[in-house]
C-alpha cells in the first residue's frame, strides 16, 4: 500500500498528465465516431452568449452583402409578381416556365446626377449580365429611368429627370393616360402631360403609375402623386405636376425591367405602320 | 493571488477571446487559421507550476474545442505541447535552462525563434492530424501544418511584440 502511494506521488505529474490525455482523447474519438453527438459542442450558454455578442459585432461588416442579398431577392419577389397568373388573361404562355414574361436584374447606382436639364444614371451591371438598351429601371419606391446605353459591365440610365424622357403613365383609378416628362425645374415634380379633359376626376393626392402602352415597363408600377393640376393654353389638354414617390437625389439598389415580348411587340407595331 | 498568476489568467482569457473573435474567422485561403492562443502555453512562467500549467492547458484546449466543435482535438494538442514543453525548452537553451532567467516574451534571439517554432509545428501537427484522424489525409495534414505554422508563428511574434516592446 505504502508503496502504491508512493508510485502516485512520485509520478503525480505523469498521471494527471495521462489522465487529461485520456479524456481529450476519448472525447475526440467520440466526435469521430459517426451516430453521436458531441459531449463537448458549441450549443451552450458560454459559447452561445459570446458567439451571439460577436455576431452583432460581425453584422455590421457584412452589412453590404446582407443588403444585396436582399435586394436580390426582392428582384426575385418582383419578378414572381409581375409575372403572376391573371385569372383573367387566357394567354397560358406566362405559366410555362422559361417563357416568363418579364425578367428583373437587381443592379446598384454607382453614379448619380440630377443638377442638369439631361440626367443620366450609372448602374454595375451591364451586357455581360443581360441589361439592353430600352429596359425600364425602377426601384422600390417608383420608376428611375430608361437604360440607354450598355457597356459588358455598366449601363447608364435616362432618368425620369430628363428633358428627353418620356413615359407612358395613367391615373391608378381611371385608366386615362398621358405622357410623363420633367421640364427641368425641380426635382421632387414631373409632368403629366396630354391627359384628356375627360379625365375630370382627377383630384390632387391621385396615385399615377405606369401605363400599360409602354412595352418598357410592367403597369401599375407606382410615379408619385397628382400635386397642381392646369389646362394647357394651346393644347387644351390637362398638364398635371406629378410629386415623384422616388428622392431622385438618393438612389441606392435598382431594379431593371427585361419584357422579353418587346421586341415583338415593336415588330408588330413596325408592320402595321409600314402597311398604312 | 500574485501578480503572476493575475497576469497569466488575463492572458488566459485575452488569448482565448482573440482567438474566437478574430482568429477563427480568417480562413485565409479557405482553410488557414492561425492558432495564437498557444502563446499562453509558451509564455507560462519558466519555473511555474507545471501542474497548474497541464490544467490549464487542458482547460484552455476544451474551451476551444467548445467553440470550434472539435471534440477534444485542441485540448489533446495543448496538454502534450505543455507536457513536451520542458523538452523543447532543453532543446533551445540547453540543458541547464532552469537555472537561467529565461523569458520568451523579450527581444527575438534565435534561441527564443527556435523554442516558438519547433512548440508550433509541434502542436499543430498534432492538431491536424487529429482532425483528419485518417492516415489516408497525411499529406493535407502536412501542408496545413505548414502554412498554418507560418501563419501562427507571425502572428504570435506580432502579438509579443504589441504587448511586450522590448526595453533598453
Amino acid at each position: 500500500m505504502q508503496q502504491i502511494f508512493n508510485f502516485i506521488f512520485r509520478n503525480s505529474y505523469r498521471l494527471l498528465f495521462l489522465l487529461l490525455l485520456g479524456i481529450s482523447l476519448s472525447l475526440t474519438i467520440q466526435a469521430h465516431s459517426f451516430h453521436k453527438s458531441k459531449v463537448i459542442s458549441s450549443a451552450n450558454f458560454l459559447t452561445g452568449g459570446v458567439y451571439s455578442q460577436l455576431n452583432s459585432i460581425d453584422e455590421y461588416f457584412s452589412l453590404q452583402s446582407r443588403n444585396e442579398e436582399l435586394a436580390g431577392e426582392n428582384a426575385r419577389l418582383k419578378m414572381l409578381l409581375f409575372n403572376k397568373v391573371d385569372s383573367v388573361d387566357v394567354n397560358k404562355m406566362d405559366s410555362i416556365p422559361g417563357l416568363k414574361k418579364i425578367d428583373v436584374i437587381v443592379s446598384k447606382v454607382i453614379h448619380n446626377n440630377y443638377n442638369s436639364p439631361e440626367n443620366y444614371l450609372t448602374l454595375n451591371t451591364g451586357a455581360n449580365q443581360g441589361v439592353q438598351v430600352d429596359m425600364g429601371v425602377i426601384n422600390d419606391l417608383g420608376v428611375v429611368g430608361i437604360i440607354e446605353k450598355t457597356s459588358p459591365k455598366y449601363a447608364t440610365v435616362q432618368s425620369i429627370l430628363n428633358i428627353k424622357s418620356s413615359i407612358n403613365a395613367k391615373f391608378k383609378k381611371s385608366s386615362h393616360f398621358g405622357s410623363l416628362v420633367w421640364n427641368a425645374k425641380n426635382t421632387g415634380f414631373a409632368q403629366l402631360r396630354d391627359v384628356p379633359r375627360l379625365a375630370s376626376t382627377v383630384r390632387k393626392g391621385d396615385t399615377i403609375v405606369t401605363g400599360a402602352y409602354s412595352g418598357i415597363f410592367p403597369e401599375n408600377i407606382n410615379i408619385g402623386t397628382v400635386h397642381k393640376i392646369y389646362i394647357d393654353d394651346k393644347t387644351n389638354y390637362y398638364t398635371i405636376d406629378v410629386k415623384l414617390f422616388n428622392d431622385m437625389t438618393n438612389l441606392g439598389h435598382v431594379y431593371i425591367i427585361k419584357n422579353r415580348e418587346r421586341k415583338e411587340i415593336l415588330q408588330l407595331e413596325n408592320e402595321t405602320k409600314v402597311d398604312e | 493571488m500574485n501578480s503572476a498568476l493575475l497576469m497569466n489568467i488575463a492572458r488566459f482569457i485575452l488569448l482565448l477571446l482573440i482567438q474566437i473573435a478574430i482568429f477563427n474567422k480568417m480562413d485565409f485561403l479557405g482553410y488557414i487559421n492561425p492558432y495564437p492562443y498557444i502563446l499562453f502555453i509558451l509564455l507560462y512562467p519558466v519555473n511555474g507550476n507545471k501542474y497548474g500549467l497541464l490544467f490549464a492547458s487542458f482547460l484552455l484546449g476544451i474551451i476551444m474545442d467548445m467553440f470550434c466543435n472539435s471534440g477534444g482535438v485542441h485540448a489533446t494538442a495543448a496538454i502534450s505541447l505543455a507536457a513536451l514543453r520542458p523538452t523543447f525548452f532543453k532543446f533551445s537553451f540547453g540543458v541547464s535552462y532552469e537555472y537561467q532567467t529565461i523569458k520568451i516574451n523579450d527581444k527575438l534571439t534565435p534561441e527564443r525563434f527556435s523554442f516558438i517554432a519547433i512548440s508550433v509545428v509541434s502542436h499543430h501537427f498534432v492538431l491536424f492530424l487529429l482532425e483528419a484522424f485518417k492516415w489516408s489525409f497525411l499529406l493535407q495534414v502536412l501542408l496545413r501544418t505548414l502554412f498554418s505554422t507560418l501563419f501562427t508563428i507571425i502572428i504570435c511574434i506580432i502579438l509579443i511584440y504589441l504587448f511586450k516592446p522590448s526595453r533598453r
